[in-house]
Parts: C-alpha cells; sequence; structure tokens
C-alpha cells in the first residue's frame, strides 16, 4: 500500500551516508544543511516540529566542520550530519522551553552531556523540537507552542512527546533527532511518524542536562529512518557520564557492528498480553506478520506471557507523576523562568505556577502530591513501586527463554487532534505497550513495518533484557528489511 | 514565671544538632561550600536548581559522615537519599535531599564528663539550604516588602544529628552539645562554630511529675545560636510548660521560637499545620552502602577521642571529674601523661594542669620541663608558690625549671632552719603568740608574713602555719 504524503517525499541522504561524504570531503556539511534549511522553509509552517530553528548556529557549525575537514582532521562520526534535539535537551545559549510557558526565553549555561556528544561527534544542531509540555502526553497536543502534526497526514498527531522530533525526521528536516522516552515517548511518536525510534537502557545514555520528568524512568534515544543511523547515534550518545549518578560504569554497546548478523538461532517472544484486547486489529495483524518475517530469518517465535505487564500503566501514573511532581517543584518564578508577581513569596509562587503550566501538567502534578502525601504512599507510590518490581520479575523470566521480545508500538496508527484530548485516560492508554520497559530499565526499539488500514504507519516494538542492545538492533535490522516486502 | 521545682518535676530534653561538614565543595556539586562570600557566587547549576542539573555526591562528606557515626558508636549502614519536599524561596530545587527512612549512621552514643551516657537515635547526612533576608514588616517572610536569597549555604553539607531524650536539666544540655562540638572537631569533621552557623542546636522539651514514665507534650525550640541561649530557652521552656500544666492547661505540642531578647519561647508552627513533606528515595541516587573495608580503614584513622582521653588520664593519674576533664579538654593530658611517665606525681601535675595551665601556650611545654619541675616541688625544693612562678616563666619563655629557680633565688629552706626562725619570731612577739595561742585565727598571718619577710618569699606558708600550729600544742 502506498501513503500518500502531504509533504514533498524525495528521500535525503541517510546519516551515515551524509557522515562519510562529508568526511571525505565529497560533500560540503553547508550543502548537507542548506538542502534541510530548504526542507524547513518548504514543509515547517505546516508541521511545527520546531519551537525554535536555529539556522545561524547550525551554519556556523556546518562552517567549522567543513574547516575541520579542509585542514585534514576529522570532525568525528556524525561529521555534518544535522540533528534536530528535543527541547527538554539542555543548549548552551539556545532557548530550552520545554513546550512550557513558564521556562519561555530561558537559555541554560550550559549542554546536556548528550548535546556535548553530538558536537564532539561534528554533528550540527539545526533546532529545538516541540514537545508535550515537559514531556507529559502522547500527542504532542499538550504544548504551549502549539502542536505538532503527523507530516504522513496533517490532520493526525504525531505522536508524543517527542512528536516533533519524529515529525522533524519524518518529514526529512534532519536525517537524526534526539527524544526522551519516560514511557514511550520516543517509540510511540516513531511508530506513529514512521520512523526508528529507540529507548535505551536505563543507565547507558546521560540524563544530565535533559530536563527532569520521571527520573527513574526518562531516557534520552535517537529517531532516525534507518536502523543503522539509529545505532550510530546510540553510540554517539551513549556510554558513561560521571555526572549522572544513574549512569552505568560502561560505554554503549557495540551495536553498529552487529547490524548485519540477522536473527538466526535468535528465541523471539511475541507478548500474548500486547496482542488482544485494546491493540487495533490492523496493527496486531502487522506485529504477526513481523514475527512471520522473523521466522523465517532464522528466529524461532512463540508467543509468551508476561502477566505483570498489565499493571504496567496504573503502576506508571503513580511512579511518574510522583516524581513528576518534586522534578517540577522547582518551577516557582523565583530564580529563572517566567515570574508572575503577587504581594507575598508564596503567594508570586502560586501565581507563577497556576499561570505557568498547563492542565495536563498540572493534572499530573496533581496526580504525583497526592501519590506521595502522607497515609496515601504505601497503598500508591509503596504498592507502584512493588508492582515495578513484580514487572521486572515477569521479564527476567521470560527472558529466561527469549531473546528479545515483540508487540505493537502502540495501539493503533495516529489519531486525529483532539480525539483523546478530552479523556486523559483513553489518551495514556496508547503507551501501554512502551510503559512497562520504562519501569523494567529495558531497552526497546520502535521499526516502521508498513502500514494500517488507513493506509498511516505501524511500529514494531523489540524488546530486550537489560543491556540486550545488541540482539534488540539485530532483530531491528531484519524487521527494516523485510517491511518492504511484507 | 517560677522555676521548675525539681522534686516535683523532670525536664526531658532531645537535642538536633546540625554539624556543617568541612569539606571543599558541596554535598552534590563541585561548588565551593567555603562560608561567607559575595552573596550567590559559590553557586553552580545544581546550587540555583537549574533545569537539568543532577547531584552527584561528595565523598569527602560521606568520609566525614562515617568519622562521626563511629566516634559516636553509631552502626554504619546502607543508606539511602530520599527527597524532601516543601516550598521555600532560600530552597532552589524545592525540596532538600536528605536521608529518612536509612540513614548512614544509626544506633550510637556520646558519653558526656560526668559519665552520662546520651543515646544518639542517628546521624544523617543533608543538604543545607541557602539564606533568606526578609526586607521590611516584621523580618518574617510573611509581611516583608521583599526578601533576598544568598544561595551560597544551599548545597552545604550537613551531618544532622538526632540525640535521645537522655538529657534532664540545661546543664547536661550544654555539656552534651559542648561534647558533640568536640567529638566533631577531633575527628576533622567540622570547625564546631556556632556563631558562623556551623553547628546548629534544635531542642525538644517536655516535662512530667517526677516519678511518670509516659513522657510529657514536647515542643521544638529552633533558632538557637550559642550554649548559654541553650541554657536559657530549656529553663525558660520547662518553666512554661510546667506554669501551663500546674494552671490546669495543656501543652500544645508545636515549634516554637526563642527570642534571644526577650528571654521567651514563642510559637512559630503548631503540629496540625506542620508540613507533609512528601519523602521519596531520590531517583536521581543510587543507595549507599560503604565498602566495610572503607569503614575499617576510616576506624582505624580516627584519634583518640575525648572521651576516652578522659579514661586514660584518669586511670595513669588517679584523678577524676572535672580536673580530668578540664585538663582534656584543654588539649593538656598529653602533656601530663609525658610528665608522669618522666616521674612527675600524678596529683600535683594534674593540680598544676588544672589551675596554673590557662594559657594556650601551655601546650607547648616541654613535658621533661614540666616534671623536672613537679619533681623539684614535691622533692621541698621549690615551695607550691614558687612552683607556680616557675611554671607560668617556662610556659611564657621556655627554659630549664631549676635555672630559672636559681636565678630568682628560689633556694628550699631546710625544715630545721624554718623552725629556729618561727621560734625566734614567737619570742620577739609575746602579745600576738598570746593572741594566737587564745584562737585568734587573724593573727596567723601576721606570723606567715614575718617569716616571709625575713626569708626574702623563700618560705612555704603552708609549712609555716603547721610550725605555728605545732608550738602551740
Amino acid at each position: 500500500m502506498t501513503v500518500e504524503r502531504a509533504l514533498a517525499d524525495v528521500p535525503l541522504a541517510s546519516a551515515s551516508a551524509t557522515a562519510s561524504e562529508v568526511r571525505s570531503g565529497s560533500r560540503s556539511a553547508a550543502d548537507v544543511l542548506e538542502e534541510r534549511l530548504e526542507r524547513i522553509g518548504a514543509d515547517e509552517e505546516r508541521v511545527h516540529a520546531f519551537n525554535l530553528v536555529t539556522a545561524d548556529g547550525a551554519r556556523a557549525q556546518a562552517a567549522a566542520v567543513d574547516a575541520l575537514v579542509a585542514s585534514g582532521d576529522d570532525p568525528g562520526p556524525l561529521a555534518g550530519v544535522p540533528v534536530a534535539v528535543k527541547d527538554n535537551l539542555c543548549t548552551r545559549g539556545v532557548a530550552t522551553t520545554c513546550s512550557s510557558r513558564i521556562l519561555a526565553g530561558w537559555e541554560p549555561p550550559y549542554d546536556a552531556t548528550v548535546v556535548s556528544r553530538l558536537q564532539r561527534a561534528g554533528a550540527v544542531l539545526v533546532g529545538k523540537t516541540n514537545l508535550d509540555e515537559f514531556a507529559m502526553g502522547s500527542s504532542t497536543e499538550h504544548s504551549a507552542t502549539g502542536p505538532t502534526r503527523n507530516p504522513h497526514d496533517l490532520s493526525r498527531v504525531p505522536g508524543g512527546s517527542s512528536g516533533g522530533s519524529a515529525a522533524a525526521v519524518a518529514a526529512g528536516f534532519a536525517p537524526l533527532a534526539l527524544g526522551s522516552d519516560t514511557g514511550g515517548s520516543i517509540r510511540q511518536p516513531a511508530a506513529l511518524c514512521g520512523v526508528v525510534g529507540v529507548k535505551p537502557t536505563y543507565g547507558l545514555v546521560s540524563r544530565l542536562g535533559l530536563v527532569a520528568f520521571g527520573s527513574s524512568l526518562d531516557q534520552v534515544g535517537p529517531f532516525a529512518t534507518t536502523v543503522a543511523d539509529a545505532a550510530l547515534l546510540c553510540e554517539v550518545i551513549g556510554g558513561h557520564d560521571p555526572g549522572d549518578s544513574t549512569s552505568l560504569p560502561q560505554e554503549f554497546p557495540s551495536v553498529v557492528e552487529h547490524l548485519d548478523d540477522g536473527v538466526d538461532g535468535l528465541r523471539v517472544g511475541l507478548v500474548t498480553e500486547m496482542m488482544g484486547e485494546g491493540i487495533a486489529e490492523d496493527v496486531a495483524a502487522r506485529v504477526r506478520v513481523a514475527a512471520e518475517a522473523l521466522a523465517a530469518a532464522g528466529a524461532t517465535v512463540e508467543e509468551v506471557s508476561v502477566p505483570a505487564v498489565s499493571f504496567g500503566l496504573s503502576a506508571y501514573y503513580l511512579v511518574a507523576p510522583a516524581e513528576a511532581s518534586s522534578n517540577l517543584a522547582r518551577y516557582d518564578g523565583v530564580r529563572y523562568g517566567v515570574r508572575v508577581d503577587a504581594p507575598t513569596a508564596g503567594e508570586m509562587m502560586e501565581a507563577t505556577r497556576t499561570a505557568g503550566f498547563g492542565d495536563e501538567v498540572k493534572r499530573r502534578i496533581m496526580l504525583g502530591t497526592y501519590a506521595l502525601s502522607a497515609g496515601y504512599y504505601d497503598a500508591f507510590y509503596g504498592k507502584a513501586l512493588r508492582v515495578r518490581t513484580l514487572i521486572r520479575a515477569d521479564f527476567d523470566a521470560a527472558y529466561e527463554r527469549f531473546d528479545v521480545l515483540l508487540s505493537p508500538t502502540s495501539p493503533t496508527t495516529a489519531f486525529a487532534f483532539g480525539d483523546k484530548t478530552a479523556d486523559p485516560l483513553q489518551m495514556y492508554l496508547n503507551d501501554v505497550c512502551t510503559i512497562p520497559t520504562n519501569l523494567a530499565g529495558h531497552p526497546a526499539a520502535s521499526v516502521p513495518f508498513g502500514v494500517g488500514a488507513d493506509g498511516l504507519p505501524v511500529g514494531v516494538q523489540v524488546m530486550a533484557p537489560a543491556l540486550g542492545e545488541v540482539a534488540m538492533f539485530r532483530v531491528a535490522a531484519v524487521l527494516e528489511a523485510s517491511a518492504g516486502a511484507s | 514565671m517560677s522555676g521548675v521545682d525539681p522534686d516535683r518535676w523532670e525536664v526531658v530534653i532531645g537535642l538536633e544538632v546540625h554539624a556543617e561538614l568541612a569539606t571543599r565543595t558541596k554535598l552534590f556539586s563541585s561548588a565551593t561550600a567555603e562560608f561567607g562570600g559575595e552573596p550567590n557566587t559559590h553557586v553552580d547549576p545544581l546550587t540555583l536548581g537549574l533545569p537539568g542539573s543532577l547531584p552527584v555526591l561528595n565523598v569527602q562528606a560521606v568520609e566525614l559522615a562515617i568519622r562521626v557515626g563511629l566516634a559516636l558508636n553509631c552502626t554504619v549502614q546502607r543508606s539511602v537519599f530520599a527527597r524532601k519536599n516543601y516550598f521555600y524561596p532560600d530552597q532552589p530545587k524545592n525540596y532538600q535531599i536528605s536521608q529518612f527512612d536509612l540513614p548512614i549512621n544509626a544506633d550510637g552514643w556520646l558519653e558526656l564528663p560526668s559519665g552520662q551516657v546520651v543515646g544518639i537515635e542517628r546521624a544523617h547526612l543533608e543538604e543545607d539550604t541557602g539564606k533568606s533576608t526578609h526586607v521590611g514588616g516584621g523580618g518574617r517572610i510573611h509581611d516583608a516588602q521583599y526578601s533576598l536569597v544568598d544561595l551560597n549555604r544551599a548545597g552545604v553539607p550537613l551531618l544532622e544529628i538526632v540525640g535521645r531524650p537522655d538529657l534532664r536539666d540545661a546543664e547536661g544540655a550544654r555539656a552534651y552539645v559542648s561534647e558533640l562540638r568536640a567529638v566533631l572537631v577531633a575527628v576533622g569533621a567540622s570547625d564546631g562554630k556556632m556563631e558562623e552557623g556551623s553547628l546548629r542546636v534544635d531542642c525538644n522539651v517536655s516535662v512530667r511529675p517526677r516519678g511518670a514514665e509516659e513522657l510529657g507534650t514536647r515542643c521544638e525550640i529552633k533558632n538557637i545560636n550559642s550554649l548559654r541561649s541553650l541554657g536559657r530557652a530549656i529553663d525558660y521552656e520547662a518553666a512554661r510548660q510546667v506554669d501551663l500544666i500546674t494552671a490546669g492547661e495543656r501543652v500544645v505540642q508545636e515549634t516554637r521560637h526563642w527570642n534571644e531578647d526577650d528571654g521567651r519561647t514563642h510559637t512559630l508552627r503548631s503540629k496540625e499545620e506542620a508540613d507533609d513533606y512528601r519523602y521519596f528515595p531520590d531517583p536521581d541516587l543510587v543507595e549507599l552502602d560503604p565498602d566495610p573495608e572503607w569503614v575499617e580503614r576510616i576506624r582505624s584513622s580516627l584519634p583518640m577521642l575525648p572521651a576516652q582521653r578522659r579514661h586514660r588520664l584518669a586511670e595513669r593519674s588517679g584523678a577524676a571529674g572535672d580536673a580530668v576533664a578540664l585538663v582534656v579538654e584543654r588539649g593538656l593530658d598529653d602533656l601530663c601523661l609525658a610528665a608522669i611517665d618522666a616521674g612527675a606525681d600524678p596529683a600535683r601535675t594534674l593540680t598544676h594542669a588544672e589551675h596554673n595551665l590557662a594559657d594556650d601556650r601551655a601546650q607547648e611545654l616541654d613535658p621533661a620541663a614540666f616534671a623536672a619541675l613537679v619533681r623539684m616541688e614535691t622533692d621541698g625544693a621549690l615551695t607550691a608558690t614558687q612552683a607556680k612562678t616557675v611554671l607560668a616563666e617556662l610556659v611564657a619563655s621556655g627554659g630549664d625549671p631549676a635555672a630559672i629557680a636559681a636565678e630568682r633565688g628560689f633556694e628550699a629552706m631546710d625544715t630545721s632552719e624554718l623552725e629556729g626562725m618561727v621560734d625566734g619570731i614567737i619570742a620577739a612577739n609575746p602579745d600576738e603568740w598570746q593572741r594566737y595561742c587564745d584562737g585568734d585565727a587573724k593573727i596567723t598571718g601576721f606570723f606567715v608574713g614575718q617569716v616571709m619577710q625575713a626569708t626574702g618569699g623563700k618560705a612555704d606558708g603552708k609549712a609555716v602555719t603547721a610550725l605555728l600550729a605545732a608550738r602551740r600544742g
């Protein structure tokens, strides 16, 4: 089935190919950048992937890359590759708003670790992408700068919360983007926008400079048009950072060199709980086709039950808001960001937060505050932590028999604007398949695998145990190769 | 308001002491932890609570916390940092990283010079807040025109040492804080300066009828800035509570503010208004589980603590009580022990250290010279008065005690020479002698003075008095 795209659809070079060209001197970083800026100029107004396009800064960075090449130096593995960065990652001297009124105009005095690693690898920052405010949402509709549109169908959401990054890659504004994933915020928009999205193992990518939402769940990861590009970006941004106490003391696993290993002999489990109720039939059908493709490539595929994942959504909506209620307490108008004046300090804080936060953020702050309150802690937050332990245990049991697990990324393809904003629970259900891996701290990828009944992209989720990135990428690469054929 | 009748009432006191740890940098960031500085210069992204900043635990703070824990006989255990959530302008993240249900140090005790042992419930790590200055109104945040916030102190490591309610009076409470300070300084954990806020004391006070088992309702007193204030605040608060109960009213559990100027405590907030801090484990930090080998290395590097030093000195000198405590407090115990080892009489040695060595330079005194001096005195070569004089000169400028004594003409008089002199003076002053024999004690001074005059001060006053008494029969 072909997709009728709303936007220009001439595919541009992959990040890997672009970097090779720039490093070899056969193409300039400036030329690469201008091509992408042209795309942005043509379509950004309709898509609204960006909160800010940093054209001038990008030109300066591209010129610096070209100068390095000219002088015989190697700018790095992402030489001259334009990258879009989610607007909850700190960029020195470049506004970082989290799509919230409360941080309007705030310019961090430092770069997030992942941003400095991008720059050290020769990448060029093209802009800051839109998101659901503070990464809370699944449609990018909860943004103070307005919603991002799905490049495949402008009447549909791009998913969220990293909707801007997913749309930027899908629209060809950049071959790579960074997002953050707390409950599916990379994988779900990747699925809805038809691109590759990866949430690495918790602790493999530094959170320093990522504006916190749910600290025990947040993880930065890549968007790309190809599995190989996503793998390359993981290796660039991943690895130990002494500035993040939860960072694992190791490098990102070498995934690029294993991309062509195939899946012969790998054991793939299809998660029963993620294939039934609540999952659209056309989406489930694509996942079954994907499973068959893997079997055809030499993997063994079986259904497996991971019972505790059914409680994932409930546990997540206690853990994430609880952490968020504390993480977002700092936005009080005292030191930075927006301030709404009032007669006393307490009233000033209240007025600032009332005016500065959107409804979804306020809803989650209230949920989290309640869950942590004296007398309720054990019943809510404490119980959620126990469920989290159960989910890990059930995954562990499954991974004794399987190398990777398979499921849909999202229960449906991209939905229309306003479809789920009236009912938060419906919106939350979008993340039912992605949330359990965040609770477990495991890696997972979403790989585009054809389209649903409406002609819109379907994503297949490949989950793996902690540090199981190599197997995960091997499966993702085979799915990518067979997506067109099946 | 009346004082508390100790026969009828028992005062129960428990102290929470916050000690700033003497680290180079803050508890979770590399900003300097130095005291003072221009406002908001000792800051970095974490201190300011900027979005995206993350805490990284300062190992030096952990080591100092463990040093204190071991010195307080605590169990050093696996611990977890938790967030204590409350909004206040001088707390940049609007939560404080502290330790809640799993503190690094638990269940210890501190022995006071009196011999009393005070239980330590816990000693946990946490970060300090910034400092607010409320301008206009009553200087309180509620009616201020505006408030200034200085975040230099925000994030400086604190050790909160929670004592059990084992203290019973103001004197004991002061002794506890004083001893705790000595321990903190001894292990190098804190400079112990109350005036710079390095040591801050919150005090829980309740009263109960003597003999009662159940504890009374307690009030927590804040803003105590000196040992003197601590004593005054306890005495005031205990009397206030007894007066309330005596008048048929009840004590309300609340936090009270000590006002140094009017010498009273005032309601700050009642328990009903108490904040719900919504503690939960800080997801930005991992649990802290010190390697037992590291803890043992720290233990073996601890200096001898004040209580151990008191026991050692008491054992080797035969002295006890205040003298021993004072000598250790002055840091003169090593000197005394060395002098005793060099043959000085233990009792005389300690007497000198207690009464004649208040000078700060006394710690520099040469133990051999000190011992020689004490030996000269006990051998009768110097009187007590002469010994004191020589000692003062030894402290001031060093030297050889025998040489100093000779220079001053301090030569011992032998007893027969002194006896002859006393007999001569008695014979020359029959009227005065009669009055002495009739029991006029005041006349003793006349005879001592005569002898001193005749000997140029070389005689020992006590020996003269004894001779006079012997002649009277």
